[in-house]
C-alpha cells in the first residue's frame, strides 16, 4: 500500500480543465480529482449528463486523456469495451474509468453496470452522485433522498417532495461479490483519493460512489460545496465505508452525529421539509447505523 | 488443397469471424443468431481463436462494448437479431458517427408483436438511416466470405464505417451446405492486423470520441459523414476483385444483374430468396422469357448509379420486399422507386411482399411475379404472395 | 493553469475541414470562462500558509503553485467562492468585479 495521498503529494497536472461545469460544481470537483490519482494513461468514459455536456463541445475538449462520451444506459458496458480492445491489443496495463452519475448508474444504467462487474475483468467505476438527474433540469433518480424537491417530485399541495428512499447502490454493487467498493464525499477529499488509489490497484473490478453536491440543484451557495458534503457523513446521513474481500467495513463512525438539520437547512431542496418528515429522516438514519454497527467491521 | 465442410449459415459466419482474428467479440445469444456466437465461444473454449470473449447482458451493451473496444483500435465482431437489433438501435447510429469498424452480422428474424422466430427482413429495415454499411448474402459461402471482405472494407482508413452483414434467419442461418473454408494464411494475406485510425483513442495522442455538436457545427458532421459513405462503393467492388483473386471466387458490386442485359422486366431481390429467383429466370428464359434479376447486394449507401446501368430506362421492375412497412409498402420498393425515379426510369414498377413471419416464397410465387412484370396478369401496385386468407 | 495556452478555434470552411467521425483533439480549449463570476476571489499572499486548500477544493483546477506561490487562473475562475470559504485562515477575499 502505498503512502497517503494528500493534497501535496497528488499530481499538480490538471487533466480536466476549461469545462463548462456550474461553479462549485461538485461533480467537476470529484472528476478532476479522480483524474490526478487514476493518470494521464486511464481511457475514460462518461454518458450523457453534466460532466460530458460540458467538456465535449465541440471544439471545446476539456479532457487531456482520452474520452468518450457513452449511450446513457451504458457507461460500464463502454468502460470494459475497452478494457478488452486495450488488452486484446497487448497494452501493458490498460486502465478504463467509467464515470457516471447517479441516474446512469442506479437507473439507466444499471444493467450494463452489472453485467460489467459479473465479467470480473479490471476496470473503475466511479457514481458522482448528486442525487437527482440534474443534467436534464433536477428530476426525481433511483438515489433521490427522501423528502427531497425536485421537478418530478415536487412539493405540492398533497405529497410534499420525494416519497421513496434512496437505493443502496453501494451495497447492490457489494452483493455481486466485487473485488472492491467504497463510498466517499466530497467533505473528505483525501479520503476519496486514496480509495481511487486503492481501487487503481485492485485487479477486478471496483466501484465507488462519491457524493457530489450541486449547488444548482440542491439550491445552496456555490462556496458550500465541499461543506455540505462534509455534514452529509457528519450528520450520519452518508456513509464512509468499503467492501473488500467480502467483508464491509465502517471508515468513519461519528462519535456524535451533528443534528441532521446543520446538514439540510442550506438546501433549498429540503427547506419544506416537516418536523414529521426531519423525523422519519432521523429514524431511516438510525436504522441503518444499528444495522452498520452490528454487521460491518467498524 | 481448399478445405470444405458442410456448414450451416451460423457456422459459416463463425468461421469467417475466426479467420479474421477479431480482438473481441461480444456476443448475446438471440435466434436464429445463437449458434453463430456459440461456435464462436467453442472455438475460443477449444483455444483455436484468441481474442476477448464479452459475455454480455444484453444487446445494448452488445453493441456498447463494441464501440468500446473498436473505439480503442480493436478489431471488433457482434451479431444480432430482430428484437436485439431494436434493443441497441441506439448504438447503431452513435458507432457510424463516431467511424468505428465495426462488423455485426443480423440473422433476418421477423418483429414482435406478434412474436415470431423466423425470417423475413423487417429488422434490418429498421437499420436503413443508422449510417451503417448494409449486405445482404445470398447462400452461406457468401456469408463466410462476407465476413472477411467487411472487416477490410470497414477497416480501410478511407472507409471506417460500422459494417452489418444480414443473413436470412432461418433459410440460412440454419440450413447446411457444402462451403470452402479459406487457409488461415490466406487470410492473414488478404486480411492483415488493424491499423488503428488517427481519431481513435490511443496514447500516442489522445482523442476526446463521440463529442457534442451544436446546432452551428452539427449539420456539417452528419452531412459529411453522409457524404462520405458514398466511398464505399468503389472500395467494396475493390475488395471484391482482391477476394476473388486470392481466394477464386467474388460476387460482384453493390447490385448484380442476372440475365439483365435485355430483360424487358426485371425482379429485385435481396438475401436467400435470388437463389430461387434465379431458378425461376432460368426456367422462364428456357421458355423464351426476357426476364431478369437484381441481386440488392449492399443497400446502404444505395447504389443509384449502379441501378441505372443495369436496367434499361423503360423495363418493367417488380421488387420483391420480405418486410412491411405499415401503413405505406415495403422498404425495398420504397428505395428502388426513389431511385429509378432519379433515374428518370419510365417503366412501371411493382411491389411484391411475401415470406414475412418464415412465411414460404415459393418458386410458383416467384413465376407469378413474373407474370404480372411481362404483363400477363394484372395486379395491384402492392400485392402480397402466399397469404393464407382472403384479403 | 500554468504553462496552459487556450487554442485557437478551428477554421471550417469546408466538409474535409471537419474531423473524422465525431473525435476531436482531446485538451482542446478554445475558450475561456471568466464571463461567468460576479465576484473574484483575490489571494493574500502573506496569509497563505501554503496548505494547498484552495488547490485542493478548486473544480476549475484553476488555482495551481507557481514558484512557491499560489496563483488563480483568472482566465477559468467562475468565482464560485470554494477556496475562500474553505481558507482556514481567510487569506482569500470574495472581491466584486467592476469592469
Amino acid at each position: 500500500m502505498m503512502n497517503k495521498l494528500n493534497a501535496r503529494n497528488i499530481d499538480t497536472q490538471e487533466l480536466f480543465y476549461g469545462h463548462k461545469a456550474c461553479g462549485g460544481c461538485g461533480e467537476s470537483l470529484a472528476l478532476r480529482l479522480a483524474l490526478k490519482v487514476l493518470g494521464e494513461e486511464a481511457y475514460i468514459a462518461l454518458p450523457a449528463g453534466c460532466m460530458s455536456a460540458v467538456s465535449f463541445i465541440y471544439p471545446n475538449m476539456a479532457f487531456k486523456n482520452n474520452a468518450i462520451i457513452t449511450p446513457f444506459a451504458s457507461t460500464a458496458a463502454v468502460t470494459t469495451g475497452m478494457q478488452a480492445g486495450l488488452k486484446a491489443k497487448g497494452k501493458k496495463n490498460p486502465l478504463a474509468v467509467g464515470f457516471a452519475g447517479d441516474g446512469g448508474t442506479a437507473d439507466i444504467g444499471i444493467q450494463a453496470l452489472s453485467g460489467a462487474i459479473d465479467r470480473g475483468e479490471k476496470f473503475i467505476y466511479i457514481c458522482t452522485d448528486n442525487e437527482a438527474y440534474m443534467n436534464t433540469g433536477i428530476q426525481k433518480s433511483g438515489l433521490t433522498p427522501y423528502g427531497s424537491h425536485t421537478t418530478t417530485t415536487p412539493v405540492g399541495k398533497k405529497i410534499k417532495g420525494n416519497m421513496h428512499k434512496k437505493k443502496n447502490m453501494f451495497e447492490i454493487v457489494a452483493a455481486h461479490g466485487i473485488e472492491y467498493a467504497a463510498t466517499a464525499s466530497m467533505g473528505y477529499i483525501e479520503d476519496f483519493l486514496n480509495k481511487v488509489q486503492k481501487a487503481k490497484e485492485h485487479d477486478g473490478p471496483s466501484y465507488i460512489h462519491v457524493l457530489a453536491p450541486c449547488p444548482t440543484g440542491w439550491g445552496h451557495g456555490t462556496e458550500l460545496t465541499v461543506e455540505i458534503a462534509k455534514n452529509a457523513v457528519d450528520t450520519g446521513l452518508w456513509v464512509l465505508g468499503e467492501y473488500e474481500d467480502g467483508k464491509f467495513k465502517l471508515n468513519k463512525k461519528p462519535k456524535e452525529f451533528k443534528p441532521i438539520e446543520e446538514y439540510l437547512k442550506p438546501q433549498n431542496r429540503f427547506k419544506h421539509l416537516t418536523n414529521e418528515m426531519l423525523g422519519e429522516i432521523t429514524e431511516i438514519r438510525d436504522q441503518y447505523w444499528d444495522y452498520i454497527l452490528e454487521n460491518w467491521e467498524v | 488443397m481448399p478445405k470444405y465442410d458442410f456448414l450451416n449459415g451460423n457456422e459459416a459466419v463463425a468461421y469467417g469471424v475466426k479467420l479474421s482474428r477479431p480482438h473481441v467479440v461480444s456476443a448475446y445469444p438471440i435466434t436464429p443468431q445463437t449458434k453463430a456466437v456459440e461456435k464462436i465461444a467453442q472455438f475460443v473454449q477449444d483455444g483455436d481463436l484468441e481474442c476477448e470473449y464479452m459475455h454480455v447482458e444484453s444487446e445494448h451493451s452488445a453493441m456498447s462494448c463494441a464501440i468500446g473496444s473498436s473505439s480503442v483500435g480493436a478489431r471488433t465482431f457482434t451479431a444480432t437479431s430482430s428484437q436485439g437489433l431494436l434493443y441497441m438501435l441506439e448504438g447503431l447510429p452513435y458507432a457510424s458517427g463516431a467511424r468505428l469498424p465495426i462488423v455485426m452480422m443480423n440473422a433476418n428474424r421477423s418483429i414482435a408483436t406478434p412474436w415470431n422466430i423466423y425470417g423475413d427482413q423487417m429488422d434490418a429495415m429498421f437499420a436503413l438511416p443508422t449510417g451503417w454499411i448494409q449486405i445482404f448474402v445470398e447462400d452461406a459461402q457468401e456469408a463466410l466470405d462476407m465476413m472477411i471482405q467487411s472487416f477490410k472494407l470497414a477497416e480501410d482508413h478511407e472507409i471506417l464505417t460500422p459494417v452489418m452483414v444480414n443473413m436470412d434467419g432461418f433459410v440460412l442461418s440454419h440450413t447446411y451446405e457444402k462451403v470452402q473454408i479459406p487457409e488461415q494464411k490466406d487470410v492473414d494475406d488478404f486480411l492483415p492486423e488493424i491499423v488503428t485510425a488517427p481519431h481513435l483513442m490511443q496514447d500516442e495522442n489522445p482523442m476526446s470520441m463521440c463529442i457534442s455538436a451544436g446546432n452551428k457545427h452539427n449539420m456539417e458532421f452528419k452531412i459529411k459523414q453522409h457524404k462520405e459513405m458514398e466511398k464505399a462503393f468503389e472500395k467494396f467492388e475493390e475488395i471484391d476483385l482482391e477476394f476473388e483473386k486470392k481466394f477464386g471466387r467474388g460476387y460482384g458490386s453493390a447490385i448484380v444483374g442476372y440475365c439483365h442485359e435485355d430483360a424487358e422486366c426485371l425482379l429485385v431481390t435481396a438475401g436467400s430468396v435470388t437463389g430461387t429467383a434465379k431458378n425461376v429466370v432460368d426456367k422462364l428464359r428456357k421458355a423464351g422469357k426476357k426476364v431478369g434479376l437484381l441481386k440488392l447486394r449492399m443497400i446502404r449507401p444505395f447504389p443509384i448509379k449502379l441501378l441505372k446501368e443495369l436496367c434499361s430506362n423503360n423495363s418493367t421492375i417488380g421488387v420483391l420486399d420480405k418486410n412491411i412497412s405499415f401503413g405505406y409498402e415495403g422498404s425495398l420498393f420504397t428505395n428502388i422507386n426513389s431511385a429509378l425515379k432519379q433515374n428518370n426510369h419510365i417503366g412501371e414498377t411493382y411491389n411484391f411482399i411475401g415470406g414475412i413471419g418464415g412465411r414460404d416464397i415459393t418458386p410458383e410465387n416467384i413465376e407469378e411475379m413474373f407474370d404480372v412484370l411481362l404483363g400477363n396478369k394484372k395486379a395491384e401496385k402492392i400485392s402480397f404472395y402466399n397469404m393464407r386468407c382472403e384479403l | 493553469m500554468k504553462d496552459f495556452k487556450v487554442k485557437k478555434a478551428p477554421k471550417l470552411e469546408k466538409l474535409s475541414d471537419f474531423p473524422m467521425g465525431s473525435s476531436c483533439e482531446s485538451f482542446n480549449i478554445t475558450e475561456i470562462n471568466a464571463g461567468w463570476r460576479v465576484f473574484k476571489p483575490v489571494l493574500d499572499v502573506d496569509k497563505c500558509v501554503n496548505c494547498y486548500r484552495c488547490y485542493l477544493v478548486c473544480p476549475e483546477g484553476a488555482i495551481h503553485k507557481n514558484n512557491d506561490k499560489f496563483e488563480i487562473d483568472e482566465d477559468f475562475c467562475k468565482g464560485c467562492g470554494l477556496c475562500a470559504h474553505e481558507c482556514k485562515v481567510n487569506a482569500i477575499s470574495m472581491i466584486k468585479e467592476t469592469k
